[in-house]
């Protein structure tokens, strides 16, 4: 028996994007790029899915562009937009970014990045003012992937038009959870991911208005509207297309039911364990996440506690050996690391049923307490010395 | 009701051993390495051949892949640097020779991360130390020495009293190390011929003193006078804590016959050296003494004074509580303060402390 409460970590394979893989496997191979039929109808299915991911955004197919995932295009995007604007130096961002926007961001000079308020909101006068005429680009995640605190882009949009500076979203995690539109939104750059969604790990798209916002690094053939070179993932495009053409069909649905459930379960937790509190706003946050501080535990502790009773949630970011850090979200939000050690992330999506929100009602108070029983933290006396930081 | 077991696991043939033995044996096991050392400073140092690196840590996570338990990775980074390494360094700094997986048995192993067993609900802690646990009839659990004498590590598990006896287990302990590499090669374990690890884990670079300087800062280190028996000065030297009682290496002085470090005086900052027949004492005094049977007070031992010593036939004494006098039936060799002195009684692990002082009478 297991509940998985980590969709902003992956979300399981649709079943819709099963059927497409399925589909695809006992067709015949193709190049997309060839010219034979063989080609052609490998390019009908490729074109399809730009299709039904791009209806996703309201984004038209030609702005499309598929990459290996999130990663992928956050990278071509701040690297792309910087080439495409070399007169200009400077860029905004803020510092509770994915990693794959923090590590780009990281080898470059000229970065600004903007810090959260206590509820992981950026302040869009904050970022507004620290466009100037030679910034090349902003860049910062439409829903905060750790506690899910949706930004407000519209007067942020307003100054990046103003200063001709291009203007990309990291929708990776809002996409499917909330509505999510590129004209409402202004942006020029949109990365998507496949896997946050329903489809398999491995692919991505980057919405790119017009080819002034971006030039190609990923250089050879014309793949892509000339925007990133190579034979597409075929297999993982169709799948990204149908979980697209999937979640819009059942958004009314899902959505409603998604945030019902994490409702209850939140109110839930908040009757049976006291003194737990909600990382992020009430409002303007995604409603599949909830980021809850838990008291008198470590995290570790109730991540793995929770696992073997077969709850799988999420805490911090894992380090490279796996070991689970506190999340850099929660520290620049203001939570000490303390607080951020003993909190965890529970993310519901396509997929959560009823009995899952009841099985995690029941098993987390019970595993809280008796984590906070056998070991609270902080009980290891201080040495003298200080070896971590 | 399977009874659940949680497995430290070091990416080490042992303990990864340890824990497809307990699969088999029809536990529940669940893995966890241990993070400990602090991350090495950033001088592009791989903690290589010790037992807290990223590639051990994947070792263990493919054993357990392999053998279908789950595996975690636990951070006991600030216990670990509260409870051993500042621990390590003020023994260091008093002039005496710490053991460092003595400590890091007592404190962590068995005792910070027995808690997080049971915040997940485990029955037991295992390891892969080669030593055994028995129960007799009267429910009273005993540390035994391994079956592979050349193996046993009894000497590093003395302070274990009877709770944490009765939650232990130590599956290694009737194997000898050449079953364990086959048994590891015939569960397909990428690890089987693997290195054994013998730096301390949280010195990356073997350079213990350095590495204490580095904790403590330099106004800690006791510099001082190199002298003789009868107090002649023979050289100065930067720091007591460079320096282990028996050591002969690194002395810096020409003599005609070689010198052996006697005696480390950490209020004066000397270190007295002499010749090798000077090391020789009568016995010991140990301080923290634990004691299966808290009546002891006189009896015939064997004691190990060292991991790699043989043991000595010697007679114990606890002239008060926590405190033991050893003297050993005949002459001894070098008496180290710091390191544990161990009893046993045939195959049994009676008791241990750490020693105090030598014995010249």
């Amino acid at each position: 028996m297991s509940t998985y409460l980590d969709h902003n970590a992956g979300s399981p394979l649709r079943p819709e994007a099963k059927a497409a893989i399925a589909r695809f496997l006992d067709d015949a191979g193709g190049n997309p790029s060839s010219v034979h039929r063989a080609g052609q109808s490998a390019r009908r299915m490729l074109e399809t899915a730009r299709e039904q991911v791009a209806a996703l955004i309201g984004a038209d197919a030609r702005q499309i562009v598929f990459t290996s995932g999130g990663t992928e295009s956050n990278n071509l995007a701040i690297f792309g937009a910087l080439k495409a604007h070399p007169a200009r130096r400077r860029i905004v961002s803020s510092s509770i970014e994915h990693s794959s926007i923090l590590k780009p961001l990281e080898a470059l000079e000229n970065v600004i990045r903007v810090a959260p308020d206590r509820e992981g909101r950026l302040s869009a006068d904050e970022i507004a003012s620290a466009i100037e005429s030679d910034t090349a680009l902003v860049s910062f995640a439409l829903a905060n992937s750790e506690v899910g605190t949706i930004q407000d882009v519209g007067a942020i949009a307003d100054a990046a038009a103003r200063g001709e500076a291009v203007f990309h979203l990291d929708a990776a995690q809002a996409v499917g959870r909330i509505p999510v539109d590129v004209a409402q939104l202004r942006c020029d750059l949109m990365t998507l991911s496949g896997h946050k969604l329903g489809a398999p790990a491995g692919v991505g798209a980057l919405y790119v208005r017009d080819a002034w916002a971006l030039t190609p690094r990923m250089l050879g053939g014309p793949h892509e509207n000339g925007m990133r070179a190579g034979t597409p993932n075929l297999l993982g495009a169709i799948a990204f297309g149908a979980a697209a053409a999937a979640m819009r069909e059942h958004f009314q649905d899902e959505a409603l039911r998604v945030s019902t459930l994490a409702n209850e379960l939140l109110a839930e937790l908040f009757d049976t364990i006291p003194g737990l509190r909600l990382n992020g706003p009430i409002r303007d946050r995604l409603p599949n996440t909830l980021n809850l501080t838990f008291p008198r535990v470590l995290g570790e502790s109730m991540l793995i506690a929770l696992d073997l009773e077969g709850i799988h949630v999420s805490m911090g970011s894992a380090c490279a050996a796996g070991a689970v850090e506190p999340s850099h979200v929660l520290l620049a939000m203001g939570l000490t690391r303390d607080e951020a050690r003993s909190s965890l992330r529970l993310s519901l999506g396509w997929n959560t049923t009823r009995n899952d929100i009841a099985r995690a009602a029941n098993i987390i108070p019970r595993v809280w307490q008796r984590v906070a029983d056998t070991e609270p933290p902080g009980a290891s006396p201080r040495g003298h010395m200080e070896h971590l930081q | 009701m399977k009874r659940r077991v949680l497995v430290a696991m070091s990416g080490g043939v042992d303990s990864s051993v340890a824990a497809a033995l307990l699969c088999e044996q029809g536990y529940e096991v669940v893995g966890v390495a241990m993070r400990l050392a602090p991350d090495a400073p950033a001088t592009g140092l791989k903690r290589r051949g010790t037992c807290c690196s990223h590639d051990d840590f994947e070792d263990a996570r493919r054993v357990s892949e392999r053998m279908g338990f789950p595996f975690y990775v636990i951070d006991l980074r600030a216990d670990f640097g509260a409870r051993v390494i500042d621990n390590f360094v003020s023994e260091y700094l008093a002039g005496r020779t710490p053991n460092p997986c003595v400590m890091c048995n007592r404190e962590i192993k068995f005792d910070r991360l027995w808690t997080r067993a049971r915040a997940l609900d485990a029955d037991f802690v295992a390891t892969g130390h080669y030593a055994r646990i028995s129960r007799d009839s009267a429910g009273r659990y005993h540390l035994l020495r391994a079956i592979d004498a050349s193996k046993d590590q009894s000497y590093f598990l003395f302070t274990l009293g009877q709770d944490e006896l009765s939650r232990t287990l130590f599956p290694l302990g009737v194997m000898l190390k050449t079953e364990v590499r086959a048994r590891a090669r015939a569960l397909g374990l990428a690890n089987a011929d693997k290195p054994e690890s013998q730096e301390i884990c949280f010195v990356a670079d073997g350079d213990y003193a350095r590495f204490v300087e580095r904790s403590a800062g330099h106004e800690q280190v006791h510099a001082g006078h190199i002298i003789d028996g009868s107090g002649n000065i023979l050289a100065d030297h930067a720091g007591i804590h460079r320096f282990t009682v028996g050591q002969r290496r690194g002395l810096g002085i020409a003599a005609p016959e070689p010198l052996y470090v006697r005696e480390i005086r950490a209020n004066s900052g000397e270190v007295v050296v002499g010749h090798r027949s000077e090391l020789n004492s009568r016995g010991l005094i140990a301080r923290d003494v634990d004691l299966v049977d808290p009546a002891t007070h006189h009896t015939d031992v064997e004691v190990k004074i060292r991991y790699r010593h043989a043991p000595l036939p010697a007679h114990l004494t606890i002239p008060s509580p926590r405190t033991a006098e050893v003297r050993f039936v005949s002459e001894g060799p070098a008496v180290t303060p710091g390191q544990a002195c161990v009893f046993y009684r045939g195959e049994e692990v009676i008791g241990g402390g750490f020693i105090e002082r030598a014995l010249q009478e």
